[in-house]
């Protein structure tokens, strides 16, 4: 042994007496054990953490010349990406990094929905990944006040104004979170300590609990098989290789490829036409005027698109928070006890399907302004989207008695009545004085939907969709390649 | 009691006593840090009266002030679309303002003292957007119907409102836009944020 290799080993020793050094590497890297058959979906979640690790970076480099006041918040931010050397370059690695967290960490969680990742024994990883996901969307809606732009002013309006549409707290709430009676240079204030301090801070705490509770349950894999109930007679899984030096050197290749897609953006087209960096925010905050065409950053639009398709302030208030904490329920919605979709049966396929469609085309149209014919396909993507996690329990339930029976009927009947008040008001739309041929181009997107509605109803009875789901006898080893 | 006995119930009490005491100052502490949140005393003073004169106001021209931070809009309306308010009615959510979201001299159909002049605070009821004046002709550049009788838009959910600041039904805005307690002080020069103390 060389010198230097027997003073570091020396130095290893030390350190191990006095502090479990070998024993963390060991337990979360060189001796846990992850399933061997990962696939692309597993890139995301050490993706998320290579993103986090740059936002806090480059965050605290853009501290150093960003100035958190209404009169020189714009300028300052100006300033960086004039006259601060590099200073474009950190500012767009940590504006691009936003939309890249998100791209992130939704594929990461469709991941889970894809391979039943949320399930038994990994109901509270999912909890815990939820809240990084909310703590997320506060920490993004934060940071788009600071550059106070006409976006950032308005955007803050409108969310801090939802929390003002609850009954009774409502009012007072958003004048505490505003701090002033309009969103001024004192919520500026607050929101940076928000932005800076103390949300990084909450999100570094739930990452740590991801991680640990993830090292306990062990990691699900594309078969949904539990490699810890099949152990080799030295305790190791037999379908399960050590994390470092094989899933670590993976996920270096995918840091490479994600970092060329990445570096892409931040040198060829940081704004991405505007949905990155949205054209509004690049005019100074005027309380006066709102710009005329408002649209949240694309992370938000599918819960946005929800709020507008509901013709009632609070109805709209409520189904977006819905559509947000329905999925903390998915481990107890969803009943079927296998968990790789390449084992279910076709309605949970389809149900997928609906709801990746759903999310994607209301993300769509929460960027799109609010005319009839968005209108009309927002509300009916929204009834798509609920009657995803509405239909769930039934499809999924080995019960076929008692409150099992009596929730599929429920379900159903709920489906039916929707679609009675949805043709009934289209048909309502017939009467009055103006001839019907002049209205086609009113009437013609209700009727699109109205039709797609029923459509659906009658796909749902005719191949009893509300039934229990027949899965496929799962392998009891990963199956490779 | 001896001398190596426990008295349970005497450590249960100080365990109990110790948890409350300390709970309640826990929870007190949260008061300041919660309170300092609030609206601090200059915020709460920056709401002083603002003084406008709309003597040069046109017919159909909309002006917009800064009161409390937030907009308000003095439009002077058309004596034709003052007459043309009341057909609106049947497609208005609250065409009698019987909503607080005025003071009392401005329940009336036209939503105003004088009239001709509408002033409210131009931010949507909804989610606090500033909607935009949409006049009879522009009507179709913003998706509104072929019968638009001018009015206002919000660019954000899509909300509509008259000339009279009243929101029409099927709109996520839940109510009338809000007229801000004003009062003349002489024929053109208008104090808002200031009412001759009848408010309803």
């Amino acid at each position: 042994m060389s010198a230097v290799v027997r003073t570091l080993v020396g130095l290893r020793d030390w350190i191990d007496a006095r502090f479990p050094l070998m024993e963390q590497w060991n337990a979360h890297l060189a001796k846990y054990y992850a399933p061997k058959n990962f696939n692309f979906w597993y890139f995301f979640g050490s993706l998320a953490l290579f993103v986090f690790v740059l936002q806090i970076v480059t965050g605290i480099w853009l501290t150093m010349n960003y100035k958190p006041s209404a009169d020189l918040a714009f300028a300052s931010v100006e300033y960086i990406m004039r006259d601060v050397e590099w200073g474009w370059w950190i500012r767009y690695l940590h504006s691009t990094g936003s939309s890249a967290f998100f791209i992130v960490v939704y594929l990461h969680m469709y991941r889970a929905l894809l391979y039943g990742s949320y399930k038994r024994p990994r109901e509270l990883l999912w909890i815990i990944g939820m809240l990084i996901y909310l703590t997320l969307m506060g920490e993004a809606f934060f940071g788009y006040l600071l550059p106070w732009g006409q976006m950032s002013y308005w955007g803050a309006q409108v969310i801090i104004s939802l929390f003002g549409a609850l009954p009774i707290i409502g009012d007072p709430l958003a004048l505490w979170i505003r701090g002033d009676f309009v969103v001024s240079d004192v919520t500026l204030n607050r929101f940076f300590a928000f932005h800076v301090v103390a949300f990084p801070l909450v999100l570094c705490g739930l990452v740590v609990a991801h991680l640990l509770a993830l090292h306990e349950v062990g990691s699900n894999n594309p078969d949904g098989v539990e490699i810890k109930e099949v152990k080799g007679v030295d305790g190791i899984p037999l379908d399960g290789i050590p994390f470092h030096p094989y899933y670590t050197v993976k996920d270096i290749v995918g840091v490479v490829v994600f970092l060329i897609f990445f570096c892409a953006v931040v040198f060829f087209t940081p704004e991405m036409g505007g949905y990155f960096l949205e054209h509004a925010n690049f005019v100074p905050a005027d309380p006066l005027k709102t710009p005329e065409h408002i649209a949240p950053v694309w992370y938000f639009t599918p819960f946005y698109a929800i709020l507008r398709a509901i013709p009632s302030q609070l109805g709209g208030v409520l189904a977006m928070g819905a559509a947000v904490t329905l999925f903390f329920f998915l481990p107890w919605l969803d009943r079927s006890p296998v968990k790789s979709v390449r084992y279910r049966g076709w309605r949970y396929k389809t149900a997928l399907g609906i709801v990746t469609v759903s999310f994607l085309v209301l993300g769509y149209l929460g960027v799109q302004p609010p005319t009839p014919t968005f209108s009309w396909m927002s509300r009916f993507f929204t009834i798509m989207y609920f009657f995803f996690f509405l239909f769930l329990p039934a499809q999924t339930s080995v019960d076929e008695h008692g409150f099992a029976k009596l929730y599929r009927q429920a379900i159903r009947l709920l489906l039916w009545v929707l679609i009675a008040a949805f043709d009934i008001s289209f048909l309502g739309e017939f009467r009055g004085d103006k001839p019907i041929a002049e209205r086609m181009s009113e009437l013609a997107p209700f009727a699109i939907f109205a039709v797609a509605l029923t459509a659906f109803g009658t796909f749902v009875e005719f191949t009893r969709y509300y039934r229990r789901d027949q899965d496929k006898p799962v392998p009891q080893r990963v199956t490779w390649p | 009691m001896n001398q190596d006995g426990i008295d349970k119930s005497r450590r249960r009490f100080l365990t109990t006593a110790a948890t409350v005491v300390g709970g309640i100052g826990a929870v007190a502490t949260a008061v300041p840090f919660i309170s300092t949140m609030m609206p601090s005393a200059r915020a709460r003073a920056s709401g002083a009266p603002v003084e406008v004169d709309i003597g040069d106001l046109k017919p159909g021209e909309l002006r917009v002030v800064k009161w409390q931070g937030k907009p308000v809009w003095f439009l002077r309306r058309a004596e034709d679309e003052v007459a043309a308010l009341p057909e609106l009615d049947a497609e208005l959510r609250d065409p009698a303002s019987e909503e607080p979201q005025q003071p009392a001299y401005a329940v009336n159909e036209h939503r105003s003292v004088k009239p001709e002049l509408l002033i409210v605070v131009g931010l949507c009821t909804h989610l606090g957007c500033s909607p935009t004046h949409v006049r009879v002709g522009d009507a179709q550049s913003h998706g509104l119907p072929t019968d638009w009788k001018g009015g206002f838009f919000c660019p954000c959910h899509g909300s509509r409102f008259d000339l009279a600041g009243r929101v029409f039904k099927d709109v996520p805005a839940p109510r009338n836009l809000l007229v801000p307690p004003h009062q003349y002080l002489s024929e053109t020069r208008i104090l808002i944020g200031n009412d001759p103390g009848v408010t309803s």
